[in-house]
């Protein structure tokens, strides 16, 4: 839920990265941490596991600039994609105002990827949402794999509604920041649009 | 959307510095459930207040989801004892996190003793903030500023994307 802090002037939004495991959801964090300039940025916090899959949540805060003298600052959030932290990824959804779903273009991931995108579905009814009414960018990660499946195939089985989706390779940042622009600029565009409550 | 106005937010920050002389603690944070500052007060300027409300934001959700799964309403609040730094963690009034961090100059008796007072006189504002956010929502006003989101155009968001 975006939080609008007229004391501080700041307007504040969540962003989740979702999709199954190792799809790159920590690698867009990572890569958008590394190439944002420091006064727009803050720590990247990672709960992860020894083997460095993610646990609970990758963490990174955003500036994006200023909206008629409101700063307009972004919290990212990855969730783990590992199919038995289910309970953890329904807690992140929690209050999220925009998704971005990074699915893993290899063609043995493609059960992966349907798998966590209706997992997304579920956990958003849960928390109130409908994934069709909501900001919602679909990003074709690993689009250099040699058994990447063609972005037709994955657009037709995965982004049926035709929202924003873009192709990536996210470990170069190919793809990364203009999906993140994309699911920014539906946030803000939604919170005009709802004005009240 | 979840607003916090200035006139609440005065309430909120003045409440926590008395908390946190009260309670000789070293400092003293209130964040909404989603990881959002809406006050700190003492000895903040080495922390980082981003990362440590989203932390204990995710803690308290965490906490509350065991809490469930074990049929328990919601745990009463948590303490984390340190060398340096311990923590003690409340939820106030069902919709913010209150979070004092104290040393050995303090004890977690007498932090949660002022916490509880704390805690009460913060839910009584954020009662009235509900009602004003109501009052805002049916076309009322209270006497609030105009709502931001309702004055961003479309030029306005396509700048902030230099386009």
């Amino acid at each position: 839920m975006s939080f609008i802090n007229y004391s501080s002037r700041e307007i504040n939004c969540k962003l989740v990265y979702y999709g199954p495991g190792l799809c790159g959801k920590t690698t867009n964090l990572q890569y958008i941490y590394e190439k944002t300039n420091p006064d727009a940025k803050g720590k990247m916090i990672s709960l992860a596991t020894e083997t460095e899959r993610t646990l609970f949540f990758d963490f990174l805060p955003l500036s994006l600039g200023e909206i008629r003298g409101f700063k307009t600052r972004f919290h990212l959030y990855t969730v783990p994609g590992q199919v038995f932290y289910e309970a953890s990824r329904r807690l992140i959804l929690k209050s999220v105002d925009g998704v971005v779903f990074v699915a893993d273009s290899q063609e043995a991931r493609f059960e992966a990827n349907i798998e966590s995108l209706e997992d997304l579905r579920g956990n958003l009814v849960e928390s109130g949402y409908n994934v069709d009414k909501m900001p919602f960018v679909i990003q074709y990660n690993k689009r250099d794999m040699p058994n990447a499946m063609s972005v037709e195939d994955l657009r037709r089985e995965l982004n049926p509604n035709n929202v924003p989706d873009f192709e990536a390779i996210a470990v170069k940042g190919d793809g990364v920041f203009e999906t993140l622009k994309a699911v920014a600029k539906l946030v803000l565009t939604e919170l005009k649009g709802q004005k009240k409550g | 959307m979840e607003m916090l106005f200035e006139e609440e937010q005065r309430k909120i920050q003045a409440i926590s510095d008395r908390l946190q002389r009260d309670s000789n603690s070293i400092a003293v944070l209130v964040i909404n459930k989603d990881g959002q500052e809406i006050a700190r007060a003492g000895q903040t300027k080495d922390l980082d207040i981003t990362s440590l409300s989203s932390l204990f934001a995710g803690n308290v959700a965490a906490t509350s989801a065991i809490a469930k799964l074990l049929k328990e309403e919601e745990f009463g609040g948590q303490f984390h004892e340190g060398t340096k730094y311990n923590v003690n963690i409340s939820v106030v009034a069902k919709r913010a996190i209150l979070a004092v961090l104290f040393d050995s100059n303090s004890s977690i008796g007498l932090v949660r003793l002022r916490v509880r007072r704390a805690s009460e006189e913060m839910a009584k504002v954020f009662e009235d903030l509900v009602n004003k956010i109501q009052q805002q929502q049916k076309g009322s006003g209270g006497g609030q500023s105009p709502n931001i989101a309702g004055e961003i155009t479309d030029d306005d968001i396509d700048k902030l994307f230099g386009e």
